[in-house]
């Protein structure tokens, strides 16, 4: 069908028109002479704030990015200053980072790694940013974790509980302030323990992905520790709405705990369940039957209401604490929003500023001067105790939060009372931990890009 | 020329001009200027136009010809990437690899579920291509973790064999030492502009692509196809068996969207189970329907737009709209930002819907419709048309 017409001059001129196109691109010089990855050259620094703005964790990204705004206000010298003014380090003078002003650009993760790792390419790439914080989901901070390890800036996770993102899949250039599955268990097993003795049988629900899994097999593992026995684990999609017959055999299971190792959505769903099929009501073994939902946040708690009085559960902060960091973020976050900052709004808002002080205390944006100045950082002030972001896997050390649905709520805020405080002695592991990778995790090399 | 008569190769060039030249065409505006904001000609977005560009051309192949809607395509595209990066896990970095593998591995998955799906056509098809492509979001979501890494996503840990991996190789996708995410750029008075290998990458597979599109829309092939979509029943009964081209335009889309996912993953190694869910499958109908159904052009079109919306509004915030209209008085400007506000940032998915209807009433044919429209207007001004729609193409 086709007709080929060859030529002497026909072939030259395609011969010289492919040459000009395949040295096209040598001809502009490949890289400029920046040292890294988006060096900040004029009077301000590009931070990125990458949040679900949509989907089922839409709520806790909305606050992480007041939160977020905030920081960026208290880090230019705007407002009240915040917990800056309680924090140990004092690198930070309130005119910005390195004398240059801090500006943001914001995403939507969607709650889905490959829109998470679009959005932060498309600021990686188009905006320039130096630093991403945020993610309100454990599979799009390890995604986003990676993307920036790539890519050669610092990533600081917001609300991520698995134990990988600082596990098998920890990264040299990411930082995790929140704490995980792991801390949950340690901190939440002696005080189920003394509440509800050290002989019963429990059943857990567990969210079918990997969250759900390595929170099950770290409360597992925590309460046999214990004495307890885990009677059966059953997996439940996490597109689940109703989880009336995944509720039903736990009555004939002979267990006396329900574990629910749901978040969000999901939790609010599976608890009001139930309470509904009368569980709370009923004695088993010659025991009040009880039900424990691992990890708990103040939005989760608003949303499954009346049923989550006196459940128990864990959080890395609350801002019912009365210490000065606490107190001096809640009042500057309520004087601009309203409302008390919710635990996710704490990660972020302690992240951006811990970000931008070791900037200040390494003089410089580069990446790797950044990840040193972090790494092995002792501080306090922020809302935490003395915290110390661990070298070997880049996580926070702090204590952590055994938190009760209160019984009588004053008002729409004060659904959780604060139980114990778990000394971060109690929830300290080895970083090479076998639920955290074993020995073959490593963090890999900081890698500076450009 | 190749087999192509003069309007498919006048076609075939704005498509290669376009493609080749997206770096400065999709920035229009200096990179200090407040319209940056709209500019889309960063490497990650314009390796999207390009892949869904694929994926929506291999749609049309299917539901453009031979009129069945498939809602299950983004199965393909999740088999397509996954193929990949257990390619580098296994061998090395090199792209080669992985790519003919997405197209086969996407294929005998195509056959497998064409098979059964096109036993029955209309609604019934579509729900059944659904319920497959919704079990293997599933399967990779959970069950198959072990192959697919669950939620997390499947990527490449330095413990994985590399049997392939030299010692200097690049540690990133890359063809044959061409590493896939270095661009070069060039700076032209307030411009910059950004050259990315990836991004030639796709370009060059998109290109090759539409041109195979181009001989199976003009192919008798083609017109079989076509056949199926006017009239089955009547194509049976002249005693030709409808089943096997159907399955086989079937088979088609699905490399197709197993090479776009192929190609994902080849920009960026790392392979979700987001990419299958039904969602995806939905999202590249709507870029079919809005660039216009069996159209050449107008899927890559649809996937353009789709795509600029879903990256460009979704990062403008309140912020950057106070920044636009502070020169308005206080109380004027706090109100044109509340009245935008639901548009923008996570209201992007509103834009899009209104636009989208909008389009489907006023442009059944889709945006290129649209372009035909303005192009009779200019053409022949005696039209007695008074219809003024005017709906730039997307970029």
């Amino acid at each position: 069908m086709s007709k080929t017409t060859m030529t002497r001059r026909g072939v030259l001129k395609t011969g010289a028109v492919a040459g000009a196109g395949v040295a096209l691109p040598t001809i502009f010089t490949a890289s400029s002479a920046a040292a890294y990855t988006n060096e900040p050259t004029g009077s301000t620094v590009k931070f990125g704030f990458n949040v679900p703005q949509t989907g089922p964790y839409a709520d806790e990204g909305m606050d992480e990015l007041r939160a977020q705004e905030l920081a960026v206000e208290h880090i230019n010298g705007m407002g009240d200053g915040g917990a800056l003014n309680t924090f140990s380090s004092k690198a930070l003078g309130g005119d910005g980072v390195l004398g240059k002003k801090v500006e943001f650009v914001t995403g939507d993760t969607q709650t889905k790694s490959d829109a998470a790792r679009a959005s932060a390419k498309s600021m990686i790439e188009k905006d320039g940013v130096v630093m991403i914080n945020g993610g309100s989901s454990s599979g799009v901070a390890v995604a986003v974790q990676g993307l920036c390890q790539e890519a050669g800036i610092i990533f600081m996770a917001g609300l991520t509980h698995s134990n990988d993102t600082t596990g098998k899949d920890r990264k040299a250039n990411g930082f995790r302030h929140f704490f995980n599955a792991y801390m949950s268990a340690a901190a939440l097993a002696p005080v189920l323990s003394k509440e509800y003795g050290t002989d019963r049988r429990a059943y857990h629900l567990t969210a079918d992905y990997t969250w759900g899994w390595t929170q099950q097999e770290s409360i597992a593992a925590a309460t046999e520790a214990m004495g307890w026995e885990t009677v059966n684990n059953v997996l439940t999609p996490l597109a689940a709405t109703d989880f009336s017959s995944y509720i039903a055999p736990v009555l004939n299971s002979g267990a006396d705990v329900l574990v629910l190792n749901h978040y969000g959505g999901n939790m609010v769903n599976s608890l009001t369940n139930a309470i509904q099929f009368g569980l709370r009501d009923k004695v088993v073994n010659g025991k009040q039957f009880e039900i424990v939902v691992p990890l708990y946040s103040e939005l989760m708690a608003a949303g499954a209401g009346e049923n989550i009085k006196g459940v128990y559960g864990s959080m890395n902060w609350n801002w019912q604490l009365q210490d000065e960091g606490t107190k001096a973020f809640v009042q500057s976050f309520g004087k601009k929003y309203g409302r008390p900052p919710s635990n996710s709004a704490q990660t972020c808002y302690a992240q951006t500023l811990l970000y931008a002080d070791a900037v200040a205390r390494a003089g410089s944006f580069n990446p790797c001067a950044v990840a040193e100045a972090l790494e092995g950082f002792e501080f306090d002030g922020l809302g935490n105790g003395p915290t110390l972001y661990r070298a070997d896997d880049h996580q926070c050390f702090k204590d952590v939060l055994v938190m009760k649905g209160r019984d009588n709520p004053t008002n729409e805020y004060d659904t959780l009372e604060v139980v114990e405080k778990t000394p971060v002695d109690q929830v300290t592991y080895a970083a090479d931990h076998a639920m955290f990778g074993g020995a073959e995790a490593s963090l890999g090399t900081c890698n500076p890009g450009a | 020329m190749l087999g192509m008569n003069k309007k498919d190769t006048a076609l075939m060039i704005v498509v290669a001009i376009l493609a080749l030249g997206a770096p400065i065409l999709l920035n229009p505006f200096p990179t200090e200027s407040a319209m940056a904001q709209f500019n889309a000609g960063y490497p990650d977005l314009m390796q999207r136009f390009a892949i869904f560009g694929i994926f929506a051309i291999g749609f049309n192949i299917l539901f453009g010809l031979t009129g069945y809607l498939s809602f299950g395509h983004a199965a393909f595209l999740g088999v397509g990437s996954y193929s990949v990066v257990w390619m580098y896990k296994l061998l090395d970095y090199n792209v080669i690899w992985g790519l003919p593998l997405a197209i086969a591995t996407a294929g005998i998955f195509a056959l497998l579920i064409g098979f059964i799906s096109l036993r029955r056509s209309g609604i019934y098809f579509s729900i059944l291509t659904l319920a497959f492509a919704q079990m293997s979001f599933n399967l990779a979501y959970s069950v198959l973790t072990p192959i697919t890494n669950g939620e997390t996503g499947l990527q490449v840990y330095t413990e994985d064999p590399q049997v392939l991996l030299g010692a200097n190789e690049a540690n990133a996708p890359h063809l044959f030492g061409l590493v896939m995410n270095q661009s070069s750029k060039l700076s032209m008075g307030g411009w910059e502009f950004t050259f990315n290998n990836g991004y030639y990458f796709c370009a060059v597979i998109l290109m090759l692509m539409f041109y195979l599109a181009i001989r199976i829309f003009r192919s008798p092939f083609g017109m079989m196809l076509r056949a199926i979509k006017s009239n089955n029943t009547r194509m049976a009964y002249t005693g030709l068996n409808p089943r096997p081209y159907a399955l086989a335009a079937f088979v088609i889309s699905g490399m197709y969207a197993g090479l776009a996912g192929g190609l994902m993953a080849a920009m960026d190694p790392l392979a979700g189970a987001e990419r299958m869910q039904w969602t995806a499958s939905g999202e590249v109908v709507l870029m079919t329907i809005l660039g216009g159904t069996g159209t050449l052009i107008g899927p890559v079109l649809g996937a353009g737009f789709i795509k600029y919306f879903e990256n460009i509004f979704s990062k403008i915030n309140d912020n950057i709209l106070h920044g636009w209209f502070s020169f308005l008085p206080d109380g004027l400007e706090d109100f044109v930002v509340f009245i935008i506000h639901p548009f923008i940032g996570k209201g992007w998915h509103l834009t899009l819907g209104i636009l989208f209807m909008l389009v489907v009433i006023f442009l059944p044919g889709g945006l290129v419709e649209g372009g035909q429209r303005i192009k009779k207007l200019i053409t022949s001004k005696k039209d007695d048309d008074s219809n003024t729609a005017k709906t730039e193409p997307a970029e």
